[in-house]
C-alpha cells in the first residue's frame, strides 16, 4: 500500500510538473477581477430595486430572480459558445498573440461578475434594510434629493450593515470560479482536472493540495470579513 | 402482543431476504457484467435513448460475448476519463472499454488487455480548408482540444510554438467551435475526430487532415487483481482474425476513414 514516506516525493514531484502556484494565480485573479464587477453591477441593481421608480424596482427584481436562478455553468459556457462564438462579441485583441487565453478570462469574468451580482444586489438590500427609515426622513428633511441622500446617507450605512453577506458571497464567488474551467480557463480546478488524467497514481495527493489551496485563500477572508463587520458595524 | 408483531416483522424479513436470495441464484446481480465506456463520443461510445453505439461498444459486447455473458447480462455505465482508474479500483465497473490509452503511470494502478486498437493524433478542420496539412502548419492558428488530454500541448511543444491553445471539457465544445469558424482545426486521436466528422450534423462540412502524429494504443482496463486479462485478449485476437474487427471499424468510424494500417490491427500485448 501507499506510505506517507512513499507518497510524499510523489506529490512533491507534482508541483515541478505542474504550474499549481499558476494555477491558483488566476483563481485569484478571477476572483478579484469577478468581486470588482460583481460590486459595480450589483451596486446598481441595489439602487434599482430600492428606488422609487416603480420600472427600475421591477427591472431589477427580475433581473436578480432570474438570473440567480440559472446554473452558473450555463451562463459561463452561454459567454463563450453564445456571446463569441455565435454572436462574435469579442473581449480582447483579435490579433494578439495571446487572444484565446485572455477572451476566454475576460469572458469567464463576464459571466461570473453577471451571476455574483444577483448576489450582491441582495446582500447590499439587506444593508439598507439595517438603516432606520428616520435616517431616510431626516435626509429629505434636510432638502438631499435622492440621489444625495442615497450616496451620502443611505449606502456608506448599507455597505457597513451588509459586509457579513457580501464576506459570504465573495467566499462563493472565489470557489465558484473554478467554472471557468468549462470554458478552458486555466484556473485551479483546470489543472487539478489534467493532473488527475495523467497521474491517477497521487489521485488523493492532488485532491489534498487543492482543497488546501482553496482554504488558504478563502479563510483568511472569512477572518477578514468577521473583523471588519464588528469593527465597521454601524453602533445604534 | 408487541411479541407476535415482532415475530411476524422478523419473519416477513426472512422471507424477504430468502426471495432476493432466490431471484439472484436465477441470473442476477453476479451474473452481470458492469463495462464502462463512454457515453459522449460518436463513433466510439455514444449513448443515444437507452441505446449504445460505436467501435468501443461494439468491441465490449464481442468480448463479453466470448467471456460468456448473454446481451441482456451487459449493463452499461459512463466511464469520464479523470473517473476511469477510481471506477476501475472501487469495482463499480468490471472492464473499461472508453480510448483509454496504455500508458506506464497508468499501469501503477489498474492493468489493461489488448490493445485493441492504435490510434493516432490527427487534426480536423473545415471541409473547404487546405493550408492545414500536419501539426506543423498550425503557427498562428487556433487549435481545440479537451482539458486533461495532452494532445493539444503537444502540438504547441515538439510542432507549432506559435499556436494558440482553446480547451474546453467536452469534444461537443470544439466542434462548435469548428463549425462556427472561432477555431481553425481540432486536434485529438484520429479515430475520435472520425466519428464526429461522420455525426450526421456535420458530413460534408468537416474532415480528418489524415496525417496522424503519435501512437495510442487503446487498452481494456482492467481490474490489478484480475483473473480475466489472458480471456480478453484472446477475444480480441478471435475478433480480429474473424474479420468482425474490421466490419465494427468501417460500420462506426465512416467509410472514408482508415487507420494507420502499419500498426492496425494491433497484436494484444502479454498479460502482466
Amino acid at each position: 500500500m501507499i506510505t506517507l514516506s512513499g507518497a510524499l516525493p510523489q506529490v512533491t514531484s507534482l508541483f515541478s510538473e505542474y504550474d499549481i502556484f499558476g494555477a491558483f494565480q488566476m483563481t485569484l485573479v478571477l476572483a478579484g477581477a469577478t468581486l470588482v464587477g460583481s460590486l459595480l453591477i450589483g451596486t446598481v441593481l441595489a439602487i434599482m430595486r430600492v428606488s422609487p421608480i416603480a420600472s427600475l424596482q421591477a427591472g431589477g427584481a427580475i433581473y436578480v430572480n432570474v438570473v440567480r436562478n440559472t446554473p452558473l455553468t450555463l451562463i459561463v459556457v452561454a459567454c463563450s459558445l453564445g456571446l463569441y462564438t455565435q454572436l462574435g462579441v469579442v473581449l480582447a485583441d483579435r490579433d494578439s498573440g495571446t487572444f484565446i487565453v485572455d477572451n476566454n478570462v475576460r469572458l469567464a469574468v463576464l459571466g461570473l461578475s453577471l451571476y455574483h451580482a444577483s448576489f450582491v444586489c441582495e446582500a447590499l438590500r439587506s444593508g439598507v434594510n439595517t438603516v432606520p427609515l428616520g435616517q431616510a426622513e431626516a435626509a429629505r428633511s434636510i432638502g438631499l434629493t435622492f440621489r444625495q441622500s442615497l450616496s451620502i446617507v443611505i449606502l456608506p450605512q448599507a455597505f457597513r450593515g451588509a459586509i457579513a453577506p457580501l464576506g459570504n458571497v465573495v467566499i462563493a464567488l472565489t470557489k465558484n470560479t473554478t467554472v471557468a474551467a468549462t470554458i478552458g480557463v486555466a484556473e485551479a480546478s483546470y489543472v487539478m482536472k489534467e493532473m488527475i488524467e495523467n497521474r491517477p497514481d497521487v489521485l488523493f495527493g492532488i485532491f489534498a493540495i487543492f482543497a488546501l489551496g482553496f482554504i488558504l485563500i478563502v479563510l483568511p477572508v472569512g477572518l477578514v470579513v468577521t473583523w471588519a463587520s464588528r469593527r465597521l458595524a454601524v453602533t445604534r | 402482543m408487541r411479541r407476535s408483531t415482532l415475530t411476524a416483522i422478523a419473519l416477513a424479513s426472512v422471507a424477504a431476504v430468502g426471495l432476493t436470495a432466490c431471484s439472484s441464484e436465477e441470473g442476477g446481480d453476479d451474473e452481470k457484467v458492469t463495462i464502462g465506456i463512454k457515453f459522449d463520443q460518436p463513433g466510439l461510445g455514444l449513448k443515444s435513448g437507452d441505446s449504445y453505439s460505436g467501435f468501443d461498444v461494439d468491441v465490449a459486447r464481442y468480448v463479453a460475448a466470448e467471456l460468456g455473458y448473454e446481451e441482456d447480462q451487459i449493463e452499461f455505465k459512463e466511464s469520464p476519463s479523470p473517473q476511469r482508474e477510481t471506477l476501475l479500483q472501487s469495482g463499480q465497473v468490471d472492464m473499461i472499454f472508453a480510448t483509454y490509452s496504455i500508458t506506464d503511470s497508468r499501469k501503477e494502478t489498474v492493468a489493461f488487455a489488448g490493445p485493441y486498437f492504435v490510434a493516432g493524433q490527427d487534426l480536423l478542420v473545415a471541409e473547404d480548408n487546405t493550408d492545414i496539412t500536419g501539426p506543423e502548419a498550425l503557427d498562428g492558428k487556433k487549435l481545440c482540444s479537451v482539458q486533461g488530454s495532452t494532445s493539444a500541448q503537444r502540438v504547441k511543444d515538439e510542432y507549432s510554438a506559435g499556436v494558440q491553445l482553446q480547451e474546453f471539457d467536452t469534444y461537443s465544445k470544439c466542434i462548435e467551435q469548428l463549425a462556427a469558424g472561432t477555431i481553425d482545426a481540432v486536434t485529438t486521436d484520429d479515430i475520435i475526430l472520425a466519428g464526429f466528422a461522420a455525426q450526421e450534423a456535420n458530413a460534408g462540412k468537416l474532415k480528418v487532415v489524415g496525417n496522424p502524429f503519435s501512437e495510442e494504443n487503446y487498452g481494456v482496463g482492467l481490474p490489478q487483481d484480475n483473473e480475466i486479462c489472458e480471456d480478453v485478449n484472446a477475444a480480441i485476437s478471435k475478433m480480429i482474425e474473424s474479420g468482425e474487427w474490421e466490419t465494427a471499424l468501417a460500420r462506426n468510424a465512416g467509410e472514408t476513414y482508415t487507420p494507420n494500417a502499419d500498426l492496425n490491427p494491433p497484436t494484444p500485448a502479454a498479460c502482466a
